[in-house]
């Protein structure tokens, strides 16, 4: 029996190896980057009527496929479920993984996984009636509060209330669906989930205007692509592709003015371009990788505004995902 | 008593009719649609509650159902204000414009637009097969098995997933979606299921140990698993033990794992029909000097197939159904796309979770429903010979 395991062990660990290795040229050579994807949430992964994927994590996944490629339409996404996303990166099935996936220290070591930075700040919060006249979730003492049982959501709730000293009352359901429902019908004050998740579901009630997002952030949820331990190289195009989305917005470079950006004199803007340095050649990529991003995707503050934010129907606002020159806490090290 | 005398002239006095008496009609309270409601529906007491339980029942749901499918429905528009009650002002029953912009999607899933016309094709030429199949004038019925088990999975395999030598643009089965991929899982099952089922049915009771220890294996370990599991285990841990390269697709993956599944169901099925066929059978087509296979073939089988129809079909409907598993391990089947187009903003309304399933309510109703007519149809044809 013993040694049955043992040759278990040997194949998971070579398979292992032999997917890690060298991702970028197995891209390169497959043609197509393999994605995985939520598929089932608005404004992070979520096909369209055409079939056709949209969200921020999709648009993560095709500015890589644009630096790599120079064309962000090869991408195949992969749809995962909660439960099989690190499996399947694990075995190669993906090459990476952006579905709105927490960073955490446990995931980050015995995972596996790398992650590469944070596309999206999220956190818990909480909606409420606007004739509940309350402002602040420290003013909830004594609510009833509609929740998805057995999440984490569940339990960030009550360690909220408890480390007050408030009372909430809360009424927990299979599904958010039931939850928000019950929450449409009046059974709960106060209706909880992460934020991004909030500005959706506020959408399906009867009148999303008379329910506000309360400003309190009960919980820190880190939202970012991840990769494989093991393959640096792939590591770093992962990572350099989201801080040069991120750069291009502190530079305002955006999808409409790139082409007279490529002419610029600014030095920042000339190895962000290409035009100075060979940055993509250290990657391994092209010269003109950060160029595609733009030109094929967009920055990061064009793909927030198109996906989620106030060019969307989710209208999430932008809070601490702003720029950190702009009151945010969103920072990405120069291109240099 | 003797007949006396006396009786017998009696007897003589002609006061019996020569002609019969016109039959009166049944009383008013037995004929007519009052005589049918006393004997189907208030005949016993206990069937008097029945009925007015049901009769409750009916009250209760069709109204509402009829109200929110129809009366209220909402029938035009372009995003989810037209489906808003603070909007529109009224009340507001199901969102149809919301399943008519997301019909394509529920039909191809990402299926790329320009190559949609092969699935079309696809599900033609399925349909030939199926009326091929159903209608029994038709031309060439012997061929039909040739085209349901060779022709049609061959060229629908090259039309759906392409083959650039004849020009026909490759398409990833991730793209697959929405009733294309309920059908191509379903019927793969279906199609599948029935010949490996047969052949472990009689494998478990082959005198041949071997063949006997592996049918019995095999169809106690995929029964004693839940579906999810065979799924989980076929996508999930596989690529885990072969490399990249190696590893099939994952569509294919779920369809050898459903038709695994679906075979050791089929195979109990059809042992059920086989030990319901008499001893007799076996001993008469031995002593007309028929071999193992004849025997098999033209007497016991047609016999054991005919009498197990019923729990066939039972079995391919809860496959159709047993189908939507699938989702778990990232598939978009049908009622997935149902699942993923409620999500969108889009249409984000309190109506449109119920308007979707709804929808898929009625697809799948559809489609099990004709499965079992067609059922029935087969048993009544085959059960000829019963009525005597």
């Amino acid at each position: 029996m013993n040694r049955i395991f043992a040759i278990l062990a040997l194949a998971v660990v070579f398979a292992a190896q032999s997917a890690s290795a060298q991702t970028l040229k197995t891209v390169k050579d497959r043609g197509m980057l393999n994605c995985g994807s939520n598929g089932t949430l608005a404004g992070f992964g979520l096909p369209d009527a055409q079939g056709k994927w949209t969200g921020l994590d999709v648009d993560s996944c095709r500015a890589i496929a644009a630096a790599i490629f120079g064309d962000a339409n090869k991408v195949k996404f992969v749809p995962l479920s909660a439960k099989d996303r690190f499996t399947a990166l694990q075995s190669g099935e993906v090459d990476l993984l952006a579905r709105n996936t927490t960073w955490t220290s446990s995931r980050d070591t015995s995972l596996g996984l790398n992650f590469v930075g944070v596309n999206y700040y999220d956190g818990q919060g909480f909606m409420v009636r606007k004739t509940l006249k309350v402002n602040s979730a420290l003013e909830l003492n004594g609510a009833s509060v509609c929740v998805q049982q057995g999440t984490t959501t569940e339990l960030n709730l009550s360690d909220f209330f408890r480390a007050r000293n408030m009372q909430a009352k809360t009424v927990t359901f299979a599904t958010a669906n039931e939850a928000i429902k019950a929450y449409d019908a009046g059974r709960c004050d106060a209706y909880t989930t992460d934020a991004s998740g909030l500005y959706a579901e506020r959408l399906r009630l009867a009148n999303a205007n008379d329910h506000i997002v309360l400003p309190e952030i009960i919980s820190k949820e880190p939202l970012g692509p991840a990769v494989r331990h093991g393959d640096d190289q792939w590591f770093d195009v992962v990572k350099w592709t989201l801080n040069a989305m991120i750069n291009a917005e502190e530079l305002n470079i955006t999808s409409k003015n790139i082409d007279e950006m490529t002419k610029s004199t600014n030095p920042d803007i000339k190895r962000f371009v290409g035009t100075e340095g060979n940055y993509g050649e250290q990657l391994g990529l092209g010269k003109d990788w950060a160029v595609n991003i733009i030109k094929h995707v967009g920055n990061y503050g064009e793909v927030f505004d198109r996906n989620v934010g106030a060019g969307s129907l989710l209208k999430i606002d932008r809070g601490l995902n702003k720029l950190w020159n702009k009151g945010g806490i969103q920072y990405a090290p120069p291109i240099r | 008593m003797t007949m006396s005398e006396g009786d017998l002239a009696v007897a003589k006095i002609h006061f019996v009719r020569s002609a019969t008496i016109e039959a009166k009609p049944p009383p008013v309270s037995m004929r007519g649609a009052v005589g049918w409601l006393r004997e189907n529906l208030l005949s016993t007491k206990f069937n008097i509650i029945l009925t007015l339980l049901i009769a409750l029942l009916f009250a209760w749901i069709v109204p509402d159902l009829v109200r929110f499918l129809l009366i209220d429905a909402v029938w035009t528009g372009a995003d989810r204000d037209a489906c808003r009650e603070i909007v529109q002002n009224r009340a507001i029953g199901a969102c149809w414009p919301f399943a008519f912009e997301r019909w394509p999607y529920f039909v191809y899933g990402s299926y790329p637009i320009p190559e949609r016309w092969r699935v079309d094709v696809f599900f033609s030429m399925l349909a030939i097969g199926v009326v091929w199949l159903l209608w029994l004038g038709a031309p060439r019925r012997g061929l039909v098995s040739v085209y349901f088990f060779v022709v049609l999975p061959i060229s629908s395999f090259i039309l759906l997933t392409g083959w650039k030598a004849i020009g026909l643009q490759p398409v990833d089965t991730v793209l697959w979606g929405g009733i294309l991929v309920t059908i191509v899982v379903a019927w793969v099952g279906i199609v599948v299921s029935l010949p490996l089922g047969i052949l472990l049915a009689l494998g478990r009771r082959s005198h041949m140990p071997a063949v006997r220890l592996f049918s019995v294996i095999f169809i106690e370990f995929v029964r004693g698993v839940p579906l999810v599991t065979v799924l989980f285990m076929a996508s999930v841990m596989l690529p885990l033990f072969v490399p990249e390269h190696l590893s099939p697709d994952k569509l294919l993956r779920a369809l050898i794992g459903i038709a695994l599944f679906a075979s050791a169901y089929m195979a109990e099925v059809v042992r059920a029909g086989l030990q319901a066929i008499p001893k007799g059978q076996f001993e008469g087509a031995m002593a007309v000097g028929l071999g193992y296979s004849q025997m098999m073939r033209l007497i016991v089988l047609p016999q054991a197939l005919k009498i197990t129809i019923p729990n066939i079909v039972n079995t391919y409907i809860g496959l159709f159904k047993d189908t939507t598993l699938v989702f778990i391990v990232g598939i978009f089947d049908f009622l997935h796309t149902v699942e993923v187009s409620r999500i969108d903003p889009k249409w984000a309304t309190p109506v449109t979770s119920t308007t979707g399933y709804a929808v898929a309510a009625m697809f799948y109703l559809v489609f099990c429903y004709a499965m079992s007519r067609y059922a029935r149809a087969t048993e009544a044809r085959l059960a000829k010979s019963e009525r005597r």
